[in-house]
């Protein structure tokens, strides 16, 4: 249980990136956090494993209250929080399994990690994920060598391998085709409901969020002004996350963006942009 | 279209604003270069009295004798090389907390001002000036050269190594650390993947500047190669010291071909 009081971030430029959120999120929840750019869903994400100090509030996973813990202890708790970030964030000069390998790196010790001599129960499980995403026929490639779909599942296995109680995914589809994000959201989605996951997901991409996502938050302006069911999603909720001029060029978006297929296509054209319901958003794949 | 619109024009704007600042300044450099030019004493006469001097001396290098001097000249290369080999691999060593600590986006404001500072004055000597100070501290002979080179490699390592790190894409780092890594961890796995090419590449070739400097910092007492050249002038032996000139010529050649082989392989 995810447990955020007050997060309120001050930059040092003075910008007031969030403004007193609150927010639970229960065990086993996958939720999305919508938002037009620059409202602040990269900082939360951020705060929470404090890549970001918050200025002041509380973040509290499992009633462990994050924001005071001194550096070990901070090192301990992020190992709780799998990360996956936009553009994947791989190192790309290490190797695929290097790269997954170094999500254990808050377990082992120093030596153990220079030298690449992880404990055969993490390379067990590094296969093991590689697998469940279809990349263990990839373990000794380098990182940069991979497509971005490829990328991103690594990102995820890095992720996993934490065995974290969270996860934080920024913006995974950022860079990805339609087709790809899809693929990327779903494999998230069934991970989490594998492993009793919850995570929190930062989209632009309204659309993806209705999806796969159980519960929607949509924050403006570092202030949450949704948080319910993807079905609430109406043009009017759009509107106050987005703003008036905004919301019609996302319906714009999503009309481009949905045409995999000529049918969807079509689909598209028929319904009204008010109308941007779950079924017929899941039913487009 | 009967309506002529007026073209509009474009030009560059100048660097600097102000057209009198400008032109003053411009004027300001050309006096300034006519004079200097003036006041360089050249005396036409002795240009043409050296020119066949000069033709001698040339001619005085030819043939290169590699043969009367060759036990002093493998004596002096092989500790040349090995004074390389030495002061290159400490100063690497040394330059590492060094440059980390000298890149502003992963060390601390006191950290990187007293690191910056110190790569800034082990830079600001000239290695013939430090070769003469160390030459003065622990007296002739290859342990001076050696210091000297390896102080002069933490100053140009360390600065490069750290604006390696300060160029480097903070997002990859930025996964590493939200594993829950030490700080070591995070440098080993976050940073060093990084900046490892062009480090080996800059280490090669610092090795070849360490090595052709052995050949100078000899001449004021450091050891080396540089020493073997010395006495071969003093001697008037130019046909040697030609063959010296000519094995230094050939081991920088092979550091250079050898560096951009190796660049390649481990990018």
């Amino acid at each position: 249980m995810l447990r955020i009081k007050g997060l309120t971030k001050r930059y040092r430029t003075g910008d007031l990136a969030l403004k007193g959120i609150d927010l639970d999120v229960p065990d086993g929840q996958v939720m999305a956090l919508i938002g037009p750019s620059g409202a602040g869903k990269s900082t939360v994400i951020r705060c929470i494993n404090r890549l970001v100090e918050p200025t002041s509030g509380s973040v509290a996973l499992n009633d462990v209250e994050i924001t005071r813990l001194g550096s070990g202890e901070l090192r301990r708790a992020r190992r709780r929080m799998g990360m996956i970030f936009q553009e994947y964030a791989l190192v790309e000069r290490l190797s695929v399994m290097e790269n997954v390998l170094s999500g254990r790196l808050g377990y082992v010790n120093f030596w153990q990690s220079w030298l690449r001599k992880f404990p055969q129960a993490d390379i067990d499980e590094a296969f093991r994920l590689l697998s469940r995403v279809g990349l263990d026929h990839m373990a000794n490639k380098r990182a940069d060598e991979l497509s971005g779909g490829q990328r991103q599942r690594v990102g995820i296995c890095r992720a996993l391998i934490q065995n974290p109680e969270l996860l934080l995914v920024d913006e995974p589809t950022a860079s990805l085709d339609p087709k790809t994000s899809r693929q990327i959201m779903r494999l998230i989605k069934e991970l989490c409901e594998e492993r009793k996951l919850s995570a929190i997901i930062n989209i632009h991409d309204v659309m993806l969020a209705q999806m796969f996502a159980e519960r929607i938050v949509g924050l403006q302006l570092g202030a949450i002004v949704y948080d319910g069911p993807p079905t609430g999603l109406t043009a009017a909720v759009l509107t106050k996350i987005y703003g008036e001029e905004d919301w019609s060029a996302t319906i714009r978006k999503v009309d481009e963006d949905a045409p995999d297929e000529a049918d969807d296509n079509a689909i598209a054209k028929a319904m009204p942009p008010a109308s941007l319901e779950r079924d017929r958003m899941a039913g487009l794949n | 279209m009967t309506d002529v619109a007026l073209p509009r024009r474009w030009k560059k704007p100048p660097l600097i604003k102000s057209a009198f600042l400008r032109w003053s300044l411009g004027l300001g450099a050309a006096i300034y270069l006519a004079l200097v030019i003036q006041t360089t004493p050249v005396n036409w006469a002795r240009v043409w009295e050296g020119i066949p001097r000069g033709a001698r001396f040339i001619a005085a290098f030819f043939p290169p004798d590699f043969v009367t001097r060759s036990a002093e000249i493998i004596e002096g290369i092989s500790e040349s090389l090995w004074m390389t080999v030495v002061a290159t691999v400490i100063g690497i060593a040394l330059s590492v907390p060094f440059g980390i600590g000298a890149a502003k986006n992963i060390a601390p404001a006191p950290v990187y001002y007293f690191c910056r500072g110190f790569l800034a004055v082990s830079r600001s000597f000239q290695e013939i000036i430090l070769a003469i100070f160390f030459v003065k501290l622990f007296g002739f002979g290859p342990f001076a050269g050696v210091v000297t080179l390896s102080v002069a490699t933490i100053g140009f390592y360390g600065k490069l190594l750290a604006e390696d790190i300060e160029d480097m894409d903070m997002g990859q780092a930025e996964a590493v650390r939200a594993t829950g890594s030490s700080w070591l961890q995070w440098i080993n796995y976050g940073v060093q993947p990084q900046v490892m090419p062009r480090m080996i590449g800059l280490g090669l070739y610092r090795f070849d500047i360490n090595f052709r400097e052995s050949a100078v910092i000899g001449i004021v007492g450091g050891g080396g190669i540089g020493a073997t050249l010395n006495t071969a002038f003093d001697r008037y032996e130019f046909d040697s010291a030609a063959a010296i000139l000519l094995v230094i010529i050939g081991i920088v050649m092979i550091c250079e071909y050898g560096s951009g082989y190796l660049r390649k392989w481990v990018q």
